[in-house]
């Protein structure tokens, strides 16, 4: 049998802060008080430094193990790793200059103009990163007049392009009624492919596999890319994998808010179980709506905006390889439509069920991963510490299963669970920034096995009043190897 | 708490006024719980929603105070909320809104 593995995973952060700006939360309200508010936003944002050095965005990338931010005291800006490295095992944090060249490289239709002079640094920037260096820079030669930029800014609704304060370039806009192709829809779709890209990249380095090799890319990012006619109608997984060199890999996009990546994930595993596909990438871009989404909170406690960082991620599923922890295709948990809306019965469909039916008690798993936002940016914002609440709720399971007592729920938390370390990107935080981790310590025999409970809310669209949420485990594997390859 | 629910209960005030209304809330962690029974008592603190400057001094409670709880039928307490008493912190919640409460009494 086709039995699958995640054999390699990316996880990158790209440090943008001249785009928080442009995060929905902070230009709605730059919009209402643009003299007061901008200068504000300005004051607060981060070093491309600081953002290496904050101990969660090391955890992300893989230098630091999340246990790591227990014995670090919070706030935890306010203690910078020192010595960090923008990379890392899983993959790395790129600067802001890097990654408008990389952005033109995305960029096919002439959407994006940068400027003249700001050119050969963004050029140098990009010509010295490892995974880019060989690739064919002749786009960044297109550089206009800064004077061409202005005017397009003030008279055809394109969209200033910011980095250290400086106007660098600008978005265009590709149809004047289209609001699916506005300037301000197209630079948020090509940021999500071009965070995508950079994941994938990564990935393929990660798992030292051919981009001609991949046969399916799924596209799990929050993005909707499409015209009037078909608003959120796709195309971004085979965009991102164009755009990597995937040459024999079709692909698709896969839409269920923060659950996106688990489904992808899952759908993946099925497709490479039956045979249809060998070599499947689920890649995930990040989100310019969600940069500055809690902005209020960090100013009215004189924080830096945390939430400056893009997040992307990338997964490689084949069959059985004989080392890579393998996903128990009986461990899958889902929220049925009938289920129920108590936090209860939404926990037990995606913990307890599953784990009944594969014989398994609550503590017999090692690690659960949940939704892993990043406690430090939403407990300013008095949105709570998510992760937290999430882990209890499993402990309380394990209490009404008989399991623990009440008051080992604590423990419980501690030993099973992890601080949150995971930027605010919607689909980003979705349990899977454990996987790299979870690979790696299973792998070592540091944990047996680690499921992942990712949670979603499809009431934002209005369509529903429903929640949902979709759960996993992987586990070491036995070391035999599956035929079918 | 997020404007559209600030909307919702701007609304309800100027609708049926503040006499007979009481806000009971539901989340399980305390700061949040605290933020939201703030904003409908004392006004939006972001100064960002419909309830910014707006000091509705509703009575708040939350779900898992006894208060509450005896004024529920107990099976659907349970089926609701009987989860959330194990996971939250119910001591400190408590006290939060006791607080709040006093406040409201006080000024």
């Amino acid at each position: 049998m086709y039995d699958p593995v995640i054999k390699a995973c990316s996880h990158v952060l790209i440090h943008v802060p001249g785009f928080v700006r442009y995060g929905s939360k902070p230009s709605r309200e730059i919009e209402d008080s643009p003299t007061s508010l901008l200068p504000t936003i300005e004051a607060h944002l981060r070093t491309f430094e600081q953002a290496v050095e904050y101990p969660p965005n090391q955890v992300f990338i893989g230098n630091l193990h999340p246990d790591h931010l227990n014995s670090i005291e919070q706030p935890w800006y306010r203690h910078p790793v020192a010595n960090a490295s923008r990379c890392g095992p899983y993959g790395e944090i790129m600067p802001e200059e890097e990654f408008l060249g990389l952005m033109k490289l995305a960029d096919d239709f002439d959407l994006m103009w940068l400027d003249k002079e700001a050119m050969p640094m963004l050029k140098e920037a990009l010509q010295s990163h490892s995974l880019w260096k060989n690739t064919d820079l002749g786009k960044l030669d297109t550089a206009v007049e800064n004077t061409r930029i202005r005017d397009r800014i003030q008279n055809d609704g394109s969209i200033p392009l910011y980095h250290r304060g400086c106007i660098v370039g600008c978005m265009h806009r590709h149809h004047e009624k289209d609001d699916a192709l506005k300037a301000a829809v197209l630079m948020e779709n090509l940021m999500a492919k071009t965070s995508g890209a950079l994941a994938l990249a990564h990935l393929l380095q990660n798992a030292d596999i051919r981009a001609d090799e991949v046969d399916l890319i799924l596209n799990c990012s929050e993005e909707a890319v499409g015209d009037r006619y078909n608003r959120g109608g796709g195309g971004l997984a085979k965009a991102i994998g164009e755009m990597c060199r995937c040459v024999f890999a079709t692909g698709c996009d896969i839409k269920a808010f923060c659950v996106g990546p688990i489904y992808a994930l899952v759908q993946a595993v099925g497709l490479v179980k039956s045979g249809l596909f060998k070599r499947i990438v689920v890649v995930g871009g990040g989100s310019l709506a969600k940069l500055g989404m809690k902005f209020r909170g960090h100013l009215a406690k004189d924080m830096p905006i945390l939430e400056d960082v893009l997040g992307g991620l990338a997964f490689l599923v084949v069959v059985n390889d004989g080392e890579s922890p393998l996903i128990r295709l009986d461990s899958f948990g889902k929220h049925d439509i009938g289920s129920g809306s108590s936090q209860q019965s939404i926990m037990e469909s995606l913990v307890v069920k599953p784990l009944h039916r594969m014989g398994k008690k609550i503590t017999d798993v090692d690690r659960y991963a949940v939704e892993l936002q990043n406690p430090e940016v939403t407990v300013s914002a008095g949105s709570g510490n998510v992760p937290l609440t999430n882990y209890r709720m499993i402990g309380a399971l394990a209490v009404l299963g008989g399991e623990i007592q009440s008051g080992e729920i604590d423990r419980f938390v501690l030993e099973h669970g992890m601080p949150g370390f995971s930027p605010t990107q919607g689909h980003i935080p979705a349990a899977v920034p454990f996987l790299g981790h979870a690979i790696d310590a299973i792998k070592r025999g540091e944990i047996k096995n680690a499921m992942f409970v990712a949670r979603g809310s499809l009431f934002l669209g209005r369509m529903t009043q429903l929640s949902d949420g979709l759960s996993f485990l992987i586990e070491k594997n036995p070391g035999k190897k599956s035929g079918g390859d | 708490m997020d404007t559209e629910k600030q909307a919702i209960i701007k609304k309800l005030v100027d609708d049926v006024g503040t006499e007979d209304l009481v806000v009971v809330i539901g989340a399980a962690d305390p700061e949040v719980a605290q933020v939201t029974a703030e904003t409908v008592t004392f006004g939006d603190p972001s100064f960002a929603g419909p309830l910014a400057g707006v000091s509705l001094r509703l009575p708040v409670y939350h779900i898992l105070e006894p208060e509450v709880k005896e004024a529920v039928p107990q099976d659907m307490y349970q089926e609701q909320a009987g989860f959330m008493e194990l996971v939250a912190n119910t001591q400190e919640i408590g006290k939060i809104f006791k607080e709040i409460r006093d406040r409201i009494r006080e000024t």
